[in-house]
Order: C-alpha cells, then sequence, then structure tokens
C-alpha cells in the first residue's frame, strides 16, 4: 500500500440534473471521502467541469477514477499532479482584532502572504486569498493567534500546464 | 402521436416483443397503447411489480436480450426495486419502466410520488425522467444501448403521465450517441501477448471463468481455447455451463459452495486465468491469502473491476470472446504443449471427487439425489432456474449443465422469490425447452403469487420445492456456527403446496419417498401445465463443503473432505 496523500482529479460531465448526485453518490457509496468539489461551466454548452479531492493510497485513487469514469455522464476524467497542474483555491477569512497591535500584525502577515483586504471595521479584518491550499491551510494557522470568526473555502479547483 | 404509442414503437424497433408489467394510475396511456399493437407486442400480467422484475431478468439471461418490465408511480415502482437491484448485482440488461405523477406535480408530494430517480440512482447502470414526450423515443434508444453495450446493467426510465399522453412533435432520431459511454472492446495486443507467454511458461495454469463470458456468447470460442491448451476450467456460479461440466477438464464452480476440486484447483496454480469475473467475496474467501503464491491474469470489459479486489499481474480490458479468440491465436504461435503432469493430477482427483460423494439416506429425500436424477432427466437445452437458499447451492454444485444460460440464479444479490418469476421470463424467452424451477419452500413462497400469471398466461414450468418446512441457509449457519440456536427459521408444513397448485388451476404431486421421484419428475415433464412438485427432502441436511465467509479457501471443510484443510491429501 502506498502512503495517503490528496488527489486532485478533474472532470468533465454532462451538465444535466442530477449529475452532481450520481458523483457525490458513488462517492459515499464506495466509501470514498470527498474533500472538496468544485463545479463550473466550460466553453462548451452542455459539459461542467468538476474538480475533487480526494485523499487516499494509489489504490484508492485507481479505484477513484475507474468508477467516476464508470459513470454514463461522467466524458473525461484525469488526475492533476501538482507538478503538471496549477492547483488553486479561493480563501475568505474574517480575523479578529483586539488591539492595534494586533491589527498590524495581521496586516503586515496579510500582506506578507499577498491577500486582499475585502472588509474592515473596528472589530475584524477579512481578506481573500488565493492560492494552493497548502498555503492558505498554513495562513490560517497563523492567522489562528488572533482569532479566526469565520472561514470560507471555495474548495480545490485546476487546470493543467501548457 | 403521442408519447405512449412512441414508447411502444420505440421498444418494438429495439426488438422487444413480449414485455411483464402492472397497471396503475400513471401507466394507464401507456396500458391503452397496447391495445393498437396487438400481434407486435404483448404484455404480461403479473401479480406483483417484483415479479414483472425478475420475469424481465429470467428473460434477458435466458436469451441474452434485453427485457423490459413496467410498473406504475409510487408503490408500483417501488415494488420494481428489489429486481433492479439484482439485475445491477449480476449485470443483466433490463430496462424497467416506471410511471411518474405529471411533470406539474413533481416534486409537491402528490398521490403515489416517489423519487424512483434517487431510489433507483444507486441500484442502475443509469436512468433517465422523460421530461417532454419529445425525449422519449431518444432516451429510450440510449438506455438500451446502456443496458447491452459494454459491462451490462439495468436502466430505469421514469415516465411522468404527460409525457405519455403528449403529442411527440419532433422527428424520431434514427441513432444516438452518448459522449461518455464508449466500452473497451478491442483488447491491447501486448497483454494478450504477454498473458499468452505467461500462460506457456506456467506449469499449473487454471482458467477461471466468469459471467462475461456468457454475455459475450463466447462458449465456442472458450472450448476451442481449451481444447488447444488441455488447461483445467473452473467457473463461477454464474457462468455454470458456459463450459461442457460433463467434459473431463471441467472442474466445476469454485467458490463458498464450490466443488472441491475447483477450489483444490485454486490453491494450487501458478496461473489463475480469469476471464469476465469480479471475483466476488464468495468466490476469494480471505483475499489476502486468495491466490497468494500464483500470477493473475484478469480480463474484464469492466475496467473498475481489475485490481478492486485482488491484485492483478497481467490485466487486460475488453470483450470476453475478442480476448478468448486472440489468445487462442497467440499460443497456436507458440505452440503450447499440455501440462500433463498437472492434467493428469487434476483429472485424477477429479474422478475420485465425483465417486466419493456419500449419500446417507434417511427417512426422506437426500437434496443431492434430486440433483443426480435431474442430472438423469433433463435435456442440454433444459434450463434450470432457483431460488435461493440451500437448493441453490445443492444444485450449483450437483447439477451437471452443458451449455451456457441453462442455469439461472440470483447470483451477487441472493434474492429469494426470485425463483418462479425468473422462470416464467426464462420460459417465455425459450418456449420449446423444459423450464424447472429448483425452489425452496421458504424462497418460493416469497413470489407464490405469480402462479396466477402462470396459469392465465399459459405457461408450463415444472416447479420442483425441495421442501424441508426450514428456512435452511440461515438455519445451517445457526446448527455451524451458533450451537444450534435456531432462530425464526422453522416454518412449518403449512402450505400444503398440492392444494396451492389446485386452487391456481394446476398440477401437485407429492414425492416423498426416493422412489417416486423418477415418476413424478417425468410425470411433470409429461403434463400440460404447470406441476408443482413437493419434494419432502431432509429437513436438517447441510450444503457442505463449506468456505467460511472471509476463510481461508484450504480451511474449507465438511461433507466429503477428510478434514478442514485437507482436500485430498493425508
Amino acid at each position: 500500500m502506498t502512503k495517503e496523500k490528496r488527489h486532485v482529479i478533474s472532470m468533465l460531465v454532462e451538465d444535466q440534473p442530477g449529475v452532481l448526485t450520481r458523483i457525490a453518490g458513488m462517492f459515499a457509496r464506495r466509501g470514498f471521502n470527498i474533500d472538496t468539489i468544485t463545479v463550473g461551466k466550460t466553453t462548451k454548452a452542455g459539459v461542467s467541469k468538476m474538480v475533487i479531492t480526494v485523499i487516499g493510497d494509489d489504490q484508492i485513487l485507481e479505484q477513484v477514477e475507474k468508477q467516476v469514469n464508470k459513470l454514463i455522464d461522467t466524458i473525461k476524467v484525469m488526475e492533476m499532479t501538482e507538478d503538471k497542474s496549477i492547483i488553486r483555491e479561493l480563501c475568505l477569512i474574517k480575523v479578529a482584532i483586539s488591539n492595534k497591535k494586533a491589527k498590524d500584525e495581521i496586516l503586515r502577515y496579510t500582506k506578507i502572504y499577498k491577500t486582499k483586504i475585502v472588509d474592515i471595521t473596528p472589530k475584524t479584518i477579512t481578506a481573500e486569498l488565493i492560492g494552493d491550499p497548502d498555503k492558505i491551510d498554513s495562513f490560517i494557522e497563523l492567522m489562528k493567534q488572533f482569532g479566526v470568526k469565520e472561514v470560507s473555502r471555495t474548495g480545490v479547483t485546476a487546470v493543467s500546464r501548457g | 402521436m403521442n408519447g405512449a404509442h412512441i414508447l411502444i414503437e420505440t421498444l418494438i424497433k429495439q426488438g422487444i416483443d413480449v414485455t411483464f408489467g402492472f397497471p396503475g394510475g400513471s401507466v394507464i396511456p401507456l396500458f391503452d397503447a397496447y391495445l393498437d399493437y396487438k400481434g407486435k407486442i404483448k404484455n404480461i400480467l403479473v401479480r406483483h411489480e417484483q415479479g414483472a422484475a425478475h420475469a424481465a431478468e429470467g428473460y434477458a439471461r435466458a436469451s441474452g436480450k434485453p427485457a423490459v418490465c413496467i410498473a406504475t408511480s409510487g408503490p408500483g415502482a417501488c415494488n420494481l426495486v428489489t429486481g433492479i437491484a439484482d439485475a445491477y448485482m449480476d449485470s443483466i440488461p433490463i430496462i424497467a419502466f416506471g410511471g411518474q405523477v405529471p411533470t406539474s406535480l413533481i416534486g409537491n408530494d402528490a398521490f403515489q410520488e416517489t423519487d424512483m430517480m434517487g431510489i433507483t440512482l444507486p441500484i442502475t447502470k443509469h436512468n433517465y425522467q422523460v421530461r417532454t414526450p419529445n425525449q422519449m423515443a431518444p432516451m429510450i434508444m440510449k438506455s438500451f444501448k446502456i443496458a447491452v453495450e459494454g459491462r451490462p446493467g439495468p436502466v430505469y426510465i421514469d415516465l411522468p403521465k404527460d409525457t405519455m399522453t403528449g403529442e411527440v412533435t419532433e422527428p424520431i432520431p434514427t441513432e444516438v450517441n452518448i459522449a461518455g459511454f464508449q466500452p473497451t472492446k478491442m483488447p491491447n495486443p501486448i497483454q494478450i501477448k504477454k498473458a499468452a507467454e505467461a500462460i506457456a511458461k506456467s506449469e499449473r495454469p487454471l482458467l477461471l471463468i466468469g459471467q462475461g463470458v456468457v454475455i459475450s456468447e463466447a462458449s465456442k470460442e472458450l472450448a476451442e481455447l481449451v481444447s488447444l491448451t488441455k488447461i483445467p476450467v473452473s467457473t463461477t456460479f454464474m457462468a455454470k455451463g458456459i463450459f461442457d461440466e460433463t467434459h473431463p477438464l471441467s472442474l466445476g464452480t469454485v467458490g463458498m459452495h464450490g466443488r472441491k476440486i475447483a477450489n483444490y484447483a485454486t490453491l494450487k496454480t501458478d496461473l489463475l486465468i480469469t476471464i469476465g469475473c469480479r471475483f466476488s467475496d464468495r468466490i476469494t474467501g480471505n483475499l489476502k491469502t486468495y491466490v497468494e503464491n500464483a500470477k493473475v491474469i484478469h480480463a474484464d470489459i469492466d475496467p473498475a473491476e481489475i485490481g478492486k479486489n485482488v491484485k492483478i499481474d497481467i490485466p487486460i480490458v475488453g470483450d470476453a470472446k475478442e480476448i478468448i479468440t486472440q489468445l487462442t491465436a497467440e499460443l497456436k504461435k507458440l505452440q503450447t504443449k499440455e501440462k500433463t503432469e498437472w492434467t493428469k493430477t487434476i483429472k485424477h482427483y477429479k474422478k475420485y471427487c465425483d465417486e466419493c460423494v456419500p449419500i446417507k439416506e434417511g427417512k426422506r429425500i437426500h437434496p443431492k439425489t434430486v440433483m443426480l436424477e435431474l442430472n438423469k432427466l433433463m435435456k442440454p437445452e433444459d434450463i434450470v432456474v432457483t431460488g435461493v437458499g440451500q437448493h441453490q447451492m445443492f444444485a450449483g454444485h450437483f447439477l451437471r449443465m452443458r451449455k451456457p444460460r441453462t442455469f439461472i440464479s440470483s447470483g451477487g444479490a441472493g434474492t429469494m422469490g426470485f425463483g418462479l418469476p425468473a422462470a416464467i421470463g426464462a420460459k417465455v424467452a425459450k418456449p420449446d425447452v423444459n423450464v424447472f424451477l429448483i425452489d425452496g419452500d421458504g424462497s418460493f413462497q416469497m413470489t407464490i403469487q405469480e402462479l396466477g400469471t402462470i396459469k392465465e398466461a399459459g405457461i408450463k414450468i415444472i416447479i420442483m420445492i425441495m421442501n424441508n418446512s426450514y428456512l435452511g441457509m440461515v438455519r445451517q449457519w445457526l446448527e455451524l456456527f451458533s450451537d444450534k440456536r435456531y432462530s425464526e427459521v422453522y416454518l412449518g408444513t403449512t402450505p400444503d403446496f398440492l392444494k396451492v397448485a389446485d386452487a391456481y388451476g394446476l398440477k401437485g404431486i407429492r414425492v416423498a419417498k426416493k422412489s417416486e421421484l423418477e415418476s413424478a419428475i417425468k410425470q411433470a415433464i409429461k403434463n400440460d401445465t404447470t406441476t408443482i412438485l413437493d419434494i419432502q427432502i431432509e429437513e436438517e441436511s447441510n450444503v457442505l463443503p463449506m468456505l467460511l465467509p472471509g476463510g481461508n479457501l484450504k480451511d474449507a471443510f465438511g461433507g466429503c473432505m477428510a478434514g478442514p484443510g485437507k482436500y485430498f491429501e493425508g
């Protein structure tokens, strides 16, 4: 058995009612755990792109790919490996401001992480961060010392390089 | 033309001339349309929708063609579910139609509304809800394609009432295309070559043939491969009959209640050549020890099956017939020789295995006796259908089937009550052969109402009830694994099956002694209507040998085995 790790799977699917249910249902039935899922339109009418991340070993990944491929509404499936793809996630994070010093420090970190401040009130700062999931994880981790009030992550999306 | 008429016309174009169905409010327009197509298509009116689904399965299994069942919305469609799930587990191409409330009422909890799309989603290869009359024909055409091509399976179609009453305004397409559905039929030549080389090199090769070879109609090609290579053949329960079981190289079925020679060969082989089989837990037992010392070739049309349960050395994706044909051609080139030592050993033990089966006859008849008698009386083309339970495993173990599609049974799902309606479907598909239903008294009573269908549709089958007044398989497990703590397994002696036969206008014969068996079966074959044979078998006989669920193949025990772990030696 190989080591468990995060796999990003991209799929083109027919844009039909129930397609998300079919795919999510198959994952649940076979005991695969969906970590994140994003769905959006493509340039081709009637075709959507879905990006799913799962945690598992290579055997799980192979089964996931094959089982997804079996679904009639699935047109194409491929794994997006980190070296050959661009993988991004968007995160909105609202952090508490307890005092002036905290505020300055938060602002400093947001600059280092190249986030965008999208809202600011006397008691909170909300930042928008785009990056790979690991970067987002570490930013959230960093913000915990100030008190994270709310986090919303979109889940992963990806395109292949070149 | 309205949607219902287009539905019927599309079915006729797909080669369907008989359906199995039961009416109800939502499908009134559909059954109305049948009246306009007399002589071209007919419906067999079942007594319960579960019967319709199993009958369609029986038809499809016996004929190899897709079959259709129909039910109304809500409870009607729900009653199809067991049959659809059964067809899904056994890869059987059925198209199940369920009525639905009109599109305007969907989602309103209308009378007899059930979310059948949701319910059938995990038990179908695909499902469709027709939303407009214009979608009717293309969706049905796609459904047939999906049900039949690649690895077959059931498709459910939801029919809102207004899509059947509404007019179809667009022309009917001549063909349909499904972007995401392109099963691989042709195997990769490199993989075929690798497999052939492995076979040539192996000392003790063994074929494990599954239902994929039946579906692919490749029994002739398989026989050629065996006649060239002299490799012994084991089959799964589902593929019983794909290779003549009276052939010296046939080892019979593998698995939990398989023949010990087949399981023995699995333990000893150094190369398992598997075609069209999904390595179910009933075949492998403990996956850690299953063929742990052998190389495995796995050929299947469904890539997801390869590597799912068993680690594979040489995978081949493709259609079984193509694979077998190409493999045979490749092996001819390599001029492979018979592995004389291995085949000699196998033939020796097979003979020993066939002869060493003792029958200790008590007051009542031993189930084995019934199977041996039937072996003598049935013709190679005759079909045996079973219910689910001990009788099914006795049939799987002892019957000698000689042709594909002559042994019809619920394998993956193990659906009690499958037998009687499936036998109806099989007989409708093959009216010229005898159809024997071997059923248990428990299994039979689950769909006993279909005797009405049999009488009214004028269907003649031979029903052999292996009557032991017990739910025998569960009783056996309780005896072996729970210190005989029998709980809810005794059915008692009711009903009187002869009176049941009489009530339905059918014939009945009670068989209480071994000596009555032959003449009773002969009489049932001769009778011009369905006959129920109430065969009084031993109340507490066990199906043995047996492999423990999840157990190691080598630890199979019981029956004619010298002891657990001792197939033949010592």
